[in-house]
């Protein structure tokens, strides 16, 4: 299967000032394939919330390696960088605070496609067929992120992820903040646009029941380290580390 | 009413819009009065007349006449031209260049923020009034460089707001799904950053209005501001100070008027503020 994104031995470590320094992810290697879902397990702190900023460049490495589609992206900056996002895009954990709270969700959703060279018709045009397209009406691109619920805000928060048609979607713990129905709601939004738009997911989270029938593969990861991979069904029926045998219990 | 609220009560939206208005309305007025004070005075501010000199209030002199015979009245509403525009200019310049700073600082990060925020800390240590004092030494008097010597000592001020307000916009989560949109810093800091902190840098900068007019004053009191027979409030009041017992009307007109664009510039910052806190939103 082809590959979209590869990380070779990343390795991150946060230094402040005269504290310890603290190794957040240590050696992670992982590859997403085209159209392949794979899901990022873990508890609180394990690491890896700050993999999906490494891998998307919002962090800088210490170590290793990122290729996405065939490129190396470890140190891409400006315009490189910029080409990379196109690629990929991500869905962050609190979809109020992922929306500058002075713009219209509207304008949150066009700022990509303008910034590629749409025309502020087209981008609109645009938008307002992605707001459809993840269950939104068109009305609410004239509201700001505080006057929509949290589940309407992150259809928004999808659909300005998906409007430069990014090869790889990271969720970045995207339905943790949000309650069962409405999370249930997005999962099944995530299926469909996956079926329809046939792109990859990595997919960050700590429930790993959520993740059971939505991913190919799954990754867990323990104090900044891999420790187990498998297909979704062979790490929850049949897990070899303790530590995964306890995610799954806590779930149960 | 017997709803039981828990949260501090708010000021209604519409009152705080009526409240707005009329203190922009009052502020607009006093700066259109300012500029177009040379029509309204009723007699000449250079003017004088001996024969008149230290003459009470009375119907043809509102507000009586000073030593030289000059009538108050018109020397206040002459005065108000330099003090008001000079303060506005000056609170103008301090709060363009130091948000200028704190954002460049914020975004350029290593050695250059460092550098310029201790620049900032050795301009924040000189007081005013010697500073003023050495600036007058060696440019000399008058409004501009009093204007000068209190711009170099206020713009750290903004630059450490604007500089902590963009750090903190920094660290959002909506910062980074920007920059995974692909904007350029450029448009970042037009789009995103600048209209997330304009909100208190502004206020403070309605605030500092009243705090720098006494400054101006307090300088031209000193004689290092406008320099007699130019009328401004500050260099009136030091002027007719030995006249306080006697005909105190000379000394309490232009401190009068002092207090008042104090006041009003205070009152309208305050409205802004309460205007632009998002608790008041909606």
């Amino acid at each position: 299967m082809e590959k979209i994104l590869e990380a070779r031995h990343l390795r991150k470590v946060f230094q402040a000032g005269s504290r310890e320094p603290l190794l957040a992810v240590d050696d992670v290697s992982f590859a997403v394939g085209a159209g392949e879902k794979v899901a990022l397990i873990g508890e609180s702190g394990s690491g890896k919330s700050t993999v999906a900023k490494l891998i998307t460049r919002l962090l800088a490495v210490t170590d290793g390696q990122i290729f996405l589609d065939g490129e190396e992206i470890t140190r891409a900056r400006g315009m490189k960088l910029k080409q990379a996002y196109r690629k990929m895009q991500m869905v962050f954990q609190s979809p109020v605070d992922s929306f500058d709270p002075r713009c219209t969700l509207g304008d949150g959703i066009a700022e990509s496609l303008r910034n590629h060279g749409y025309a502020k018709a087209e981008a609109g045009a645009e938008t307002a067929r992605l707001m459809e397209l993840c269950g939104l009406r068109p009305e609410l691109s004239d509201c700001y992120p505080y006057e929509v619920s949290g589940g309407q805000c992150q259809r928004a928060a999808i659909a300005r992820a998906l409007a430069i048609r990014p090869k790889l979607l990271i969720l970045d713990e995207a339905t943790s903040a949000l309650d069962v129905t409405v999370q249930a709601e997005i999962m099944s939004l995530l299926n469909r646009l996956q079926r329809e738009l046939s792109m990859s997911y990595l997919f960050i989270c700590h429930d790993i029941a959520l993740v059971q029938d939505f991913c190919d593969r799954v990754l867990v990861m323990h104090n900044g380290r891999i420790v187990e991979e498998g297909t979704a069904d062979e790490v929850i029926r049949h897990p070899q580390k303790k530590y995964t045998q306890m995610l799954i219990d806590s779930v149960l | 009413m017997n709803e039981v609220s828990v949260r501090a009560p708010k000021i209604s939206r519409d009152r705080l819009k009526k409240k707005l208005y009329f203190f922009s309305l009052v502020a607009a007025l006093l700066i259109l009065a300012a500029f177009f004070s040379e029509y309204l005075c009723p007699y000449d501010p250079y003017a004088q007349d001996m024969s008149l000199a230290k003459a009470a209030p009375s119907a043809q002199h509102l507000l009586g006449t000073d030593r030289y015979g000059r009538d108050m009245l018109s020397r206040v509403i002459a005065g108000s031209f330099t003090s008001i525009f000079s303060t506005l200019a000056l609170v103008g310049f301090i709060t363009v260049l130091g948000t200028i700073i704190g954002v460049f600082c914020a975004w350029a990060g290593k050695w250059i923020d460092t550098v310029l925020m201790r620049l900032a800390d050795m301009f924040l240590a000189f007081p005013g009034l010697v500073f003023a004092l050495a600036v007058a030494a060696v440019l000399g008097g008058g409004v501009h460089n009093a204007i000068f010597a209190l711009a170099a000592i206020s713009w750290p001020k903004y630059a450490r707001l604007a500089r902590s307000q963009t750090l903190a916009q920094q660290e959002l989560p909506y910062m980074q799904a920007v920059r995974m949109a692909g904007s350029s810093p450029l448009k970042i800091i037009r789009k995103h950053v600048l209209p997330n902190i304009a909100g208190p840098i502004l206020v403070t900068a309605m605030l500092d209005i009243g705090t720098m007019m006494i400054e101006l004053a307090g300088l031209s009191f000193l004689g290092l501001g406008a320099k007699p027979p130019i009328p401004e409030w500050g260099s009136m009041m030091s002027d007719t100070r030995n006249l306080l017992a006697t005909q105190p009307w000379v000394t309490l007109a232009p401190g009068f008027a002092i207090f008042l664009s104090v006041m009003i510039f205070n009152l309208l910052g305050d409205t802004v503020r309460d205007w632009l806190d998002p608790k008041n939103r909606r």
